[in-house]
């Protein structure tokens, strides 16, 4: 689970971390209040969206009057930003950000995330700041330090001395920045956070070390702990027919093809997309519908996968382990009723009591064409959609 | 022959008397597998369809001599369930549990590198031995006894596979499902070393994902030391950038973790690779043969 900048930067002030200080706004008034809220001279105004690459957007603005921070909010709020990362479309900004401004003499790059390769929570730092980290790591990878972190131990005061000095910071900074990184840590680890990025952290020209940006993720499976954080998710930035299906307990993810895939496990979900595009079609989603599921389950599936109107067929593929054929045919034929099904069906089941299953789908009534594997699937609805 | 199990390994079930332990522990003892007790923490003293219950891991190693257990507890309990495990000496750990919070597993593997415990999981099918022992949630019957290893990070796309084998009269040795979290207990690697030593295993199919670098690493490892066929597959190569798809572990991120990338590692270390999940089966039907 992602959330905003402004949200990132609350959750990392409870531990101590240095951030600006803000105040979000979801109205020009609002934003105007806030900026003389602030009491400053000038303040920088953010647009808040779930993608990087704001400021090159033009969701980013330094600002030295409360009538222009108005302005500048009117502009953005409710309409469309588009970056790099959001795809044409963009995404709507909802809210934006007024926080005190920074005199900058350095920025640098501050990230945590879970290494899967050490098996450890990992700190990456780099001198290049406000840069896109990945760049720097394929262009000059000299300028990237890291350390993996023990989770018996937590950080090493000679861990955050070794990033301190990689990065230049001198005297107090190199103190400083040790507390810094044990309070990154600690946030990390209470909130069950799955990335945090910095960047830039900044050294002010007066000496100090601070977060100007803030990006964090959370692993959903550690949610439920953290019934605080689940609060912050921001509903505008997600697919809603994930939103949906989330609800089901199944997993899904909204692709560009007309092929609309159901299928029990991920591996054999991405096999089953990736086997449709080996005969030519472009699969509409990734569905895993997991290993018990009931005839609601299915029901909802296929109402999530035919409220995509790119959706001209739709490829059932079900290995059934745990999963009973006769139960998913039972499912299948009661929703097809449900949903009217007004689409081609290819299903291919494989299984347990696959012979009941293939014989209640047949006596069903309903319009479906069984194959006999995987590729067999694959080559019948790509001809029954005739593409 | 086999890897890790046999007709001799003795299996505890943590978390024997929920729905989904009683429905496994009851299909693996159908199976053959030697199911030698049960823990539940208060439930000491009772039994589940005569195998007998204990309150704690330590209890019921003393007890019944098991050297494997198989989790099946919620995921808030997971990691307590692991560690308990290895501390009672269990030499080996399978957690089939899905959802275990990714920094719980970072503690977990931290503790048990210094135990002598081996992990399998979390989020796995299990282990089989064809014809011996059955330890997790895979049916049965597709598998035939033989001389493939399989291994995989994934569940039904390893059934899948298996059954292509089966079909095409080529039976198993081990098949092992590592888990599609990011970080498992045993990962290709692990699994690898395991088959290359085993004399009875004679290939292997490896079913890797997107996201990570375990494949790579794998494949690496394969060209240096690995003394026999390897047939690959790679899961999600339609799959977009930045989206988890289902798996906690197969994920895109930062550019690195596609599906390409592993194919072309795999190629170059001289694996074969299945394009296709239709073609698992034949297409080490041919290596078998010589053909590839």
């Amino acid at each position: 689970m992602n959330i905003h900048e402004y949200q990132a930067k609350q959750v990392l002030a409870r531990f101590g971390v240095p951030v600006p200080k803000g105040q979000f706004a979801t109205t020009p008034d609002e934003a105007a209040a806030a900026f003389t809220a602030l009491g400053q001279p000038k303040a920088v105004a953010k647009a808040q969206i779930h993608a990087g690459g704001r400021g090159k957007a033009g969701g980013v603005k330094l600002l030295t009057a409360a009538s222009e921070v108005r302005d500048f909010a009117a502009k953005l709020l409710g309409k469309p930003l588009v970056t790099h990362q959001t795809g044409p479309e963009g995404r709507v900004v909802r809210r934006v950000y007024i926080e005190e401004a920074s005199d900058v003499a350095r920025e640098l790059y501050l990230g945590m995330l879970v290494d899967r390769k050490a098996g450890m929570v990992s700190v990456i730092a780099s001198t290049e700041g406000g840069m896109d980290i990945e760049e720097v790591a394929a262009r000059t990878p000299e300028k990237i330090f890291t350390e993996s972190i023990n989770p018996l131990l937590g950080v090493a005061g000679f861990q955050a001395r070794n990033i301190a000095f990689a990065l230049g910071l001198k005297d107090k900074q190199v103190g400083q920045f040790a507390a810094l990184l044990a309070s990154l840590y600690r946030a990390f680890i209470e909130t069950d956070a799955s990335l945090i990025e910095i960047n830039p952290l900044v050294v002010t020209t007066d000496g100090r070390l601070i977060c100007l940006d803030a990006k964090m993720s959370f692993d959903d499976n550690g949610l439920f702990r953290h019934p605080d954080i689940r609060e912050l998710r921001d509903a505008n930035e997600e697919d809603p027919a994930e939103t949906e299906a989330a609800k089901y307990d199944l997993s899904y993810v909204h692709l560009d093809g007309n092929i609309g895939c159901m299928v029990n496990g991920a591996g054999l979900a991405m096999a089953t997309m990736d086997i449709v595009k080996i005969y030519g079609a472009e699969p509409a989603n990734f569905l895993d519908v997991g290993g018990g599921a009931s005839t609601e389950k299915v029901a909802a599936a296929f109402r999530i996968l035919l409220a995509d109107k790119r959706v001209k067929g739709v490829l059932i593929n079900i290995f059934g382990g745990i999963m009973r054929c006769d139960v998913l045919a039972q499912g299948v034929v009661e929703a097809a009723r449900q949903v009217k099904l007004n689409v081609p069906l290819v299903v291919r089941m494989e299984g347990t009591n696959v012979v009941e299953g293939k014989k209640i789908l047949a006596d069903s009534g309903i319009k479906v064409v069984t194959a006999t594997d995987m590729a067999d699937a694959a080559r019948r609805i790509v001809k029954e959609i005739g593409a | 022959m086999s890897i890790l199990v046999d007709k001799n390994t003795r299996v505890l079930t943590q978390g024997i008397t929920g729905a989904t332990g009683q429905l496994h522990t009851r299909a693996c003892k159908e199976y053959g597998t030697k199911m030698v007790g049960g823990v539940v923490p208060g439930k000491g003293g009772t039994d589940f369809e005569g195998i007998p219950i204990f309150d704690t891991v330590e209890q019921a190693r003393k007890s019944t001599g098991c050297n494997a257990t198989v989790i099946y507890v919620p995921p808030a309990f997971a990691a307590d369930a692991m560690l308990e495990a290895a501390a009672a000496g269990i030499e080996l750990v399978i957690c089939i549990t899905e959802g275990v919070p990714i920094l719980d597993m970072v503690k977990v593997k931290a503790y048990l590198a210094g135990t002598k415990s081996r992990l399998i999981g979390p989020n796995c099918p299990g282990i089989i031995t064809p014809g011996e022992c059955k330890i997790g949630i895979m049916p049965g019957y597709i598998h035939k006894p033989g001389d493939i290893g399989v291994v995989s990070r994934s569940g039904t796309l390893t059934y899948e596979a298996v059954y292509q084998l089966t079909q095409l009269g080529i039976g198993q040795s081990t098949c092992i499902g590592i888990g599609g979290d990011p970080i498992v207990g045993t990962t290709h690697i692990d699994a690898l070393k395991l088959f290359n030593e085993d004399p009875k295993t004679r290939a292997v199919i490896m079913i890797g994902e997107i996201g990570g670098t375990a494949e790579e690493e794998a494949a690496k490892y394969i060209k240096q030391y690995f003394k026999k066929p390897v047939v690959a597959f790679i899961a999600g190569q339609t799959a977009p950038k930045g989206r988890r798809m289902g798996h906690a572990g197969a994920i895109i991120s930062g550019g690195r973790g596609t599906a390409a990338d592993k194919i072309a590692a795999l190629k170059a270390a001289g694996i074969t690779v299945a394009m296709s999940p239709a073609d698992l089966g034949s297409t080490m039907k041919s290596v078998l043969a010589g053909k590839n």
